[in-house]
């Protein structure tokens, strides 16, 4: 009982340390800052360094870390978040994404990816109360949450800066013409939160125990969990969220195994987003919060191709590449088709209804597993598990989401995200029916009657097949006065309602037909992949399908087909390393939001 | 409203009815201790325009927020056509027949001008929406929201379409010599006035018993301002109800046949517009009494002249 509320004590003081620092760059910025926890592994590999490699005492460890991720911080903010200051608040949330995605591959580059033991140069295990052990790295990382809040509380209440810190976050324009230098504002709160993230990098490694370039994602994603429990913005509020995290983590743990760990995390977020949006802490601000993408990312018409320039496109995906195409150039063709799948009717989400999603992975997951089942146990046939699978993708992953469409702006994508994790959990520790982390071998290849699907190229035209349908429906779909009625609702919420249109039901609408194809495109990739565990489902499915679509365009059902051919195919056929594919979609992504914030296949003038 | 000119919406009670379109009981809204709206209640009789004046932060759009549903009262009530709107949500406000412009001019920016009207005709749609009256009602909500798609999806409801596109043309018409050549433009490409035209249709195509504007000539100049107030004249001619907050006190007194003044959430004086300019009141409070002497005389060679000047 108590080792367990000191366990979740000290992980909550490592996600309180990381917690302040982002909720210190959105308070100031409005920026919801993913590359935190890049920054806190990027702290924990520095220190590594100083330590095993560079033989340095602990003083100048700490010093070279606040440095190290000082200087980081400040590029990430001049590539990343400043050039998107009067951006809609949607470029910056994708932008900081793309930040820590190069940033954890290129300290990946740096560091070699594996994990290390990290040395201990405090103590963690030399204390005791009622027989719980714990270190004085523990005590210290105590006295230094409880110093920096302090500390931050007292330089934000009575410094010059601090003070220009609030006024900047509470109005940026009233203090621009107060003479409040708001640019150089921001830039000194990134880099004071990368700089307290490399902190917290170092306590972290220490109370693991070991340390990769790789972990940033995990903490930083709980950290920002912790922060919106606490309330956005406010500094007490993600120390308190931190120490709530830690604590329920740490008993749910104990009570049900580390199997459950992201499914308490996000659940909590989801509980928090639903009951209390504004976390424990934050106040629900009283100026109506503007649509997340608006008129101005995807502003513009959709390229047109004329008739001949459709055929040679038809030409080539029906003629040529079958007959030229090698069986691994075609199961290229399969990934890019299975993405085009998932991406076009998020069109009608991120696009029309101007909601954001990051977690279509959920219903990819959803889907693949419904058909997996649908045919191996209840022995129904490929096609009805293809439809079930869109189907039941469609309504549980609507039924998990159905109390975040209330909520605006950030606040949607953030449970998305959540609702990607806690499905996935979901799947992992439901063994009865998912077989859980072993996962589901011998998936039948599809089969359509007597016709048996065995090799890349069968699937192509499967794929093909399905993959044109969807495209002519959400097509159909955007052109028709539905389509209008969605993307009234992304244009101005306030505005649709006044003139009668119900616009929650019709986000709701958008998302259950991005999850119905999704789940097809999960039923197509099980039985073509033959082989089914929760690791198939991971965050960058997710953020790979948002990619695409605000490469292509996010308004463009076309633009989605053309954002899979560039960011699937293209990087297959370089024949591009893993680490080095994701480098490239992190530079893609901000160089697109920066210099063509309308996506590949939309052009500005009308 | 005495016509219905797209044949898609049910329209109001029949002309001549004695009942209201709006009325307004005790209203009252506070935000973090300051009243905002503190207990104000009128009336809008059919066919006519009453218009709230008031110095900035008097309250008058948040009186506007909580009649259309964007903000809900704490208490009081607003009752429309004899059906009780107050705490509804403003899409249920607008089916019950009231539509409204913005301050700052609210389009659908990605959507073109035709596309924005059409927004409006949403809520009156039935082949379009073979289970509208589901729309409201929990759960079963779904099988009109996959009714819709269904139709989307076959392309079914052909002759509601044209009575779309009629009604759509019917409200660029009015505007045509500034929306004409732009129906199809996006409205983000829209000059400021022009976005104001657009919203004013998006309002008028909802067929609405009573037309909320916020402030519909803020930002324009003399000329544009001129050809709003004459738009206006000839639909307040048509029969159309009309509640107005405006801070160009000419066009309100030219449209109003009934005028209230807020100062700090209550209304400080109501009365013809006549009345009102010269309520020592009311010019302590907004006017000013030099102003008040210049807009009178102003009132007077413009009427000898037959022609008024804004």
């Amino acid at each position: 009982m108590l080792d367990t509320l000191i366990t979740g004590l000290i992980h909550g003081n490592a996600y309180a340390l990381v917690a302040v620092g982002v909720s210190l760059i959105f308070g100031v910025t409005n920026v919801v800052n993913f590359a935190q926890g890049s920054l806190v592994a990027l702290g924990a590999m520095t220190a590594w360094w100083l330590v095993v490699v560079g033989h340095q005492p602990l003083p100048v460890v700490i010093i070279g870390v606040l440095l190290v991720t000082g200087a980081v911080g400040y590029i990430t903010d001049l590539f990343a978040v400043k050039p998107f200051g009067k951006a809609p608040p949607i470029a910056a949330l994708l932008t900081t994404f793309a930040a820590s995605m190069i940033l954890d591959r290129l300290s990946q580059l740096v560091f070699e990816p594996e994990l290390r033991s990290f040395p201990e140069v405090l103590p963690t295990t030399n204390l005791s109360i009622g027989g719980v052990r714990f270190g004085t790295s523990d005590v210290v990382m105590f006295g230094l949450t409880l110093l920096v809040m302090g500390g931050l509380a007292v330089y934000l209440r009575y410094g010059r800066t601090g003070r220009a810190i609030r006024a900047t976050a509470q109005d940026t324009d009233a203090a621009q013409q107060m003479g409040v230098p708001v640019q150089r504002i921001r830039t000194i709160s990134f880099v004071l939160a990368s700089a307290l993230g490399g902190l917290a990098g170092i306590f972290v490694a220490l109370y693991t125990g070991s340390t990769s370039p790789t972990a940033g994602m995990t903490i930083g994603l709980t950290a920002f969990v912790a922060a919106t429990i606490g309330g956005l913005g406010s500094i007490p509020g993600a120390v308190v969220g931190g120490f709530v995290l830690g604590i329920v983590e740490a008993f749910g743990v104990y009570q049900f195994g580390d199997g459950v760990r992201d499914l308490i995390t996000f659940g909590l977020l989801i509980l928090v987003l639903v009951f209390r949006p504004a976390g424990l802490f934050g106040k629900v601000s009283a100026i109506a919060s503007e649509p997340m993408t608006g008129t101005f990312l995807g502003a513009g018409r959709e390229i047109r191709l004329n008739a001949w320039q459709w055929t040679l496109v038809g030409l080539i995906a029906v003629v040529a590449i079958p007959l030229l195409a090698s069986q691994p150039m075609l199961a290229v063709a399969n990934q890019v088709i299975l993405y085009a799948i998932i991406a076009v009717p998020m069109v009608l989400l991120g696009g029309s209804a101007g909601q954001i999603s990051i977690g279509q992975a959920a219903p990819v997951a959803i889907g693949a597993y419904t058909s997996a089942i649908t045919v191996m146990d209840l022995k129904l046939p490929f096609l009805v598990g293809l439809l079930l699978a869109g189907v039941v993708a469609a309504v549980v992953a609507t039924v998990l989401t159905l109390p975040i469409w209330r909520l605006t702006g950030h606040y949607v994508s953030i449970a998305t995200l959540g609702i990607g994790f806690v499905a996935v959990s979901i799947i992992r520790n439901w063994d009865s029916v998912t077989r859980g982390a072993y996962g589901i071998t011998g998936v039948p290849g599809p089969r359509i009657g007597d016709l048996r699907l065995t090799s890349a190229g069968d699937y192509y035209w499967l794929n093909l097949a399905v993959g044109i349908i969807t495209l002519l429906v959400v097509l159909r779909l955007r052109s028709s006065h539905l389509g209008t009625i969605m993307a009234s609702v992304g244009s101005d919420e306030v505005a649709a309602r006044s003139a009668g249109v119900r616009t929650r039901d019709y986000k709701v609408l958008a998302f259950a037909v991005a999850a119905f194809f999704a789940g097809i495109a999960g039923s197509l990739l099980a039985h073509e992949n033959r082989y089914l565990d929760p690791t198939l489902f991971p965050i960058l499915m997710s953020t790979l399908a948002l990619t695409i679509i605000v490469v292509g365009g996010i308004t463009s059902p076309v633009g989605a087909v053309v954002g899979s051919i560039v960011l699937v195919a293209v990087p297959e056929l370089l024949r591009l390393t893993p680490d080095v594919r994701i480098l490239l979609y992190g530079v893609v992504l901000i160089a697109v939001i920066r210099f063509r914030p309308q996506g590949l296949w939309v052009r500005r003038n009308a | 409203m005495t016509t219905t000119t797209n044949g898609l919406e049910p329209g109001g009670a029949a002309p001549g009815t004695a009942v209201p379109v709006l009325v307004v009981t005790d209203l009252r809204r506070s935000f973090s201790g300051v009243q905002a709206v503190a207990g104000i209640s009128f009336e809008v009789p059919k066919g006519s325009t009453v218009s709230i004046i008031g110095p900035n932060g008097s309250g008058k759009t948040t009186t506007l927020n909580l009649v259309t549903g964007v903000l809900a009262p704490d208490s009081g009530t607003v009752v429309v056509e004899g059906r009780p709107v107050a705490r509804r949500r403003p899409e249920e406000v607008a089916e019950s027949g009231i539509r409204r412009t913005f301050q700052n001019g609210r389009v659908f920016g990605n959507l073109t001008v035709k596309q924005n009207i059409e927004v409006a005709l949403h809520a009156g749609l039935s082949a379009h929406r073979p289970f509208r009256p589901l729309a409201a009602v929990p759960v079963l909500r779904w099988l009109s929201l996959i009714g819709e798609v269904f139709v989307a999806l076959a392309g079914t409801a052909r002759a509601e379409r044209r009575q779309m596109d009629d009604a759509i043309a019917t409200q660029v018409d009015r505007f045509a010599e500034r929306l004409g050549p732009r129906v199809s433009h996006l409205a983000y490409t829209l000059s400021y006035a022009n976005r104001r035209r657009t919203e004013i249709a998006r309002a008028l195509a909802g067929n609405p018993d009573l037309l909320v504007l916020d402030e519909p000539t803020a930002g324009m100049n003399q000329t544009e301002t001129a050809e709003v107030l004459d738009q206006l004249l000839e639909l307040k001619a048509q029969g159309q109800t009309i509640l107005l907050v405006e801070h160009k006190l000419d066009l309100v007194m030219r449209l109003s046949d009934h005028v209230l003044v807020m100062d700090e959430g209550h209304v400080i004086a109501e009365g013809p517009p006549a009345e009102v300019r010269t309520n020592p009141r009311v010019i302590d409070a907004y006017l000013g009494r030099r102003h008040a002497q210049v807009a009178a005389r102003q009132a007077e060679q413009a009427a000898e002249r037959g022609n008024y000047a804004i």
